[in-house]
């Protein structure tokens, strides 16, 4: 209060002496360098992909397919896709069938320990994916374990649990909590409730985060690096490649990865967006 | 009171299966981890044992504690770069900005990375920066430089600007979030008082927004500070850090015991700064 007094007893000072159009052209400017930041490597990544040399460097030579087409032959890395679909399916239904009873639980109920849970399963969106990697990896050992494509889907599974937890968390919050009480007051139990009121209500989260969760098991690096055993997802596959440098077909590989997650975020964008436009 | 009973069914059935998962799946691989850091390492693997010789070598070989200074080092230049470039985005789009379908736009396509591959976005730099990149080739047809330079790729400035370039979305998130909850009259109410826009911003706005700050500094000093794969394609032997370490003790130097006990302690810098972070947002909890 004081503070404030003092700054007022004193002269007015002038107001920011950068006219406001000029700032706004220097924050509009300074967005668009940003977002060329962010977007310039990966159309230089996709103009790569089509160019028909193998030394990634400018000038463009000329226009080709074939790294595409060498892609399609390629037996191992079919498989490798093969086996991310299937890791990420699997490790996307196992963290939805987690994380939302889990962001339920945190939302509706009181219980000892609340503070604990929470932060635990909040804890591998900020623990380097090597820990939980290296954690598992020597429990599954001390267990006898083999490793295999479903130790991946627990380690994926434990790592990404709390994208859905964060999501459909915040969702829960933004409902009112009448329509709850109205079903209890009807007599519904906390179960029914659950399945006929609340689940409808946070569809959109479980679809959003149910697709961030795939795409990020898809792309998994740090979890997948000590828990897969001979077989490899795609991106350990592309990880081996690279040893060897950089080569014009990663690029092709890149540009239909990108693809694929564009298609993705549409999905996403689609799907999430439609009950909100009905309100 | 058979509703009741019902309840604590239903809350059984919704905690059960999160419990047990943690337990299982966090909880005891993370004693299993800290149990092997005492273990010796012995042919063909390692022996049980309680000593604490893989720690005492972490402290007493300079390698170590030199990857150790050198990972911490890289995490905080790049939170803050990652800071210093992500405030004026978020800043912009949720003061000045007055089209609200512009500023979803515009922050969705800095959040948009986050689902494009996160192994692919390192390897960019790498393509780009390499003897035989982009930026050699474009600055050589430029005429700047007569023949391509090595300096660009292996060095930790490559490091910096790679691990940037994929962690800033962590940085935007929660700066943007916090700065969309500043109410707008408390700017109104400071103009009113005099103040100069200037002074409103950083006598209003950064302590408001210190919570989100913090959060994406945390998010992003945690995720760097575990990377290993940026360092793999542009670090070289200068850009090496404490998961590079970890993944050899696990891969061909064959020493879990130690690579287990490195990994503790950057489970426990991780565990230090989520604390302190946590701390912080406990204190600058502000009710309006």
């Amino acid at each position: 209060m004081a503070d404030i007094a003092l700054t007022r007893s004193k002269p007015r000072k002038p107001p920011l002496s950068i006219p406001k159009g000029a700032a706004d052209g220097a924050f509009i400017t300074y967005a668009s360098l940003l977002l060329a930041f962010l977007y310039m490597p990966v159309a230089i990544l996709i103009i790569f992909s089509f160019n028909d040399s193998r030394v990634l460097a400018w000038p463009l030579s000329g226009f080709t397919l074939d790294w595409y087409r060498t892609l399609f032959a390629n037996a191992d890395l079919l498989e490798a896709v093969g086996n991310s679909f299937y890791v990420a399916t699997l490790s996307t239904a196992l963290a939805l069938c987690i994380g939302i009873p889990a962001a339920m639980a945190l939302h509706r109920f009181a219980f000892p320990g609340k503070a604990l849970f929470r932060r635990l399963l909040l804890l591998p969106i900020a623990l380097p994916g090597i820990v939980t990697g290296i954690s598992m990896l020597n429990f599954f050992n001390l267990m006898g374990f083999n490793l295999n494509l479903h130790t991946v889907v627990l380690g994926h599974a434990t790592a990404l649990l709390a994208v859905v937890v964060i999501q459909v968390f915040a969702r829960l919050q933004r409902l009112p909590r009448s329509l709850e009480e109205a079903s209890s007051d009807l007599g519904a139990n906390a179960l029914a409730t659950f399945w006929y009121v609340t689940l409808p209500n946070i569809k959109t989260a479980i679809v959003g985060s149910g697709l961030l969760v795939f795409v990020l098991s898809f792309d998994e690096i740090p979890v997948t690096f000590f828990l897969t055993g001979r077989d490899n997802t795609l991106p350990m596959y592309i990880y081996s490649t690279m040893r060897r440098g950089v080569t014009p077909e990663i690029n092709a590989v890149g540009t239909l990865l990108i693809l694929f997650s564009v298609v993705l975020i549409l999905l996403a964008a689609f799907l999430t967006r439609a009950p909100g436009r009905k309100r | 009171m058979t509703l009741r009973i019902i309840d604590r069914i239903g809350m059984g059935f919704f905690l059960g299966l999160p419990i047990l998962w943690i337990v299982l799946f966090m909880l005891v691989p993370y004693g299993v981890l800290l149990t092997y850091s005492f273990w010796i390492k012995s042919y063909p693997l390692f022996e049980p044992a309680f000593q604490f010789g893989n720690y005492l070598t972490l402290l007493n070989e300079p390698q170590y504690l030199s990857v150790i200074g050198r990972t911490l080092k890289i995490a905080v230049i790049v939170s803050v770069t990652a800071l210093v470039l992500a405030y004026p985005f978020a800043y912009f789009l949720v003061f000045r900005l007055k089209n609200a379908t512009i500023r979803k736009v515009l922050f969705f396509g800095v959040i948009a990375p986050l689902w494009v591959s996160y192994l692919l976005r390192a390897y960019l730099w790498k393509t780009i920066l390499g003897t035989q990149g982009v930026l050699n080739s474009t600055l050589m047809g430029l005429g700047i430089i007569g023949e391509p330079l090595d300096v660009f790729l292996y060095s930790q400035a490559a490091m910096v600007i790679t691990l940037t370039y994929i962690f800033i979305p962590f940085m935007v998130m929660p700066i943007y979030a916090a700065l969309e909850k500043i109410p707008r009259n408390l700017d109104e109410a400071s103009a009113d008082l005099g103040q100069s826009s200037w002074t409103t911003f950083w006598r209003v706005t950064v302590p408001l927004s210190l919570p989100g700050v913090v959060a994406g500094f945390t998010l992003t000093f945690c995720l760097c500070f575990g990377d290993f794969v940026a360092a793999f394609l542009v670090g070289g032997p200068d850009g090496l850090m404490v998961a590079n370490v970890i993944t050899s003790q696990f891969g061909a130097a064959l020493d879990w015991p130690l690579g287990s006990a490195l990994a503790v302690v950057m489970l426990v810098v991780v565990l230090a700064i989520i604390s302190l972070s946590d701390r912080f947002e406990q204190r600058a909890k502000v009710q309006f």
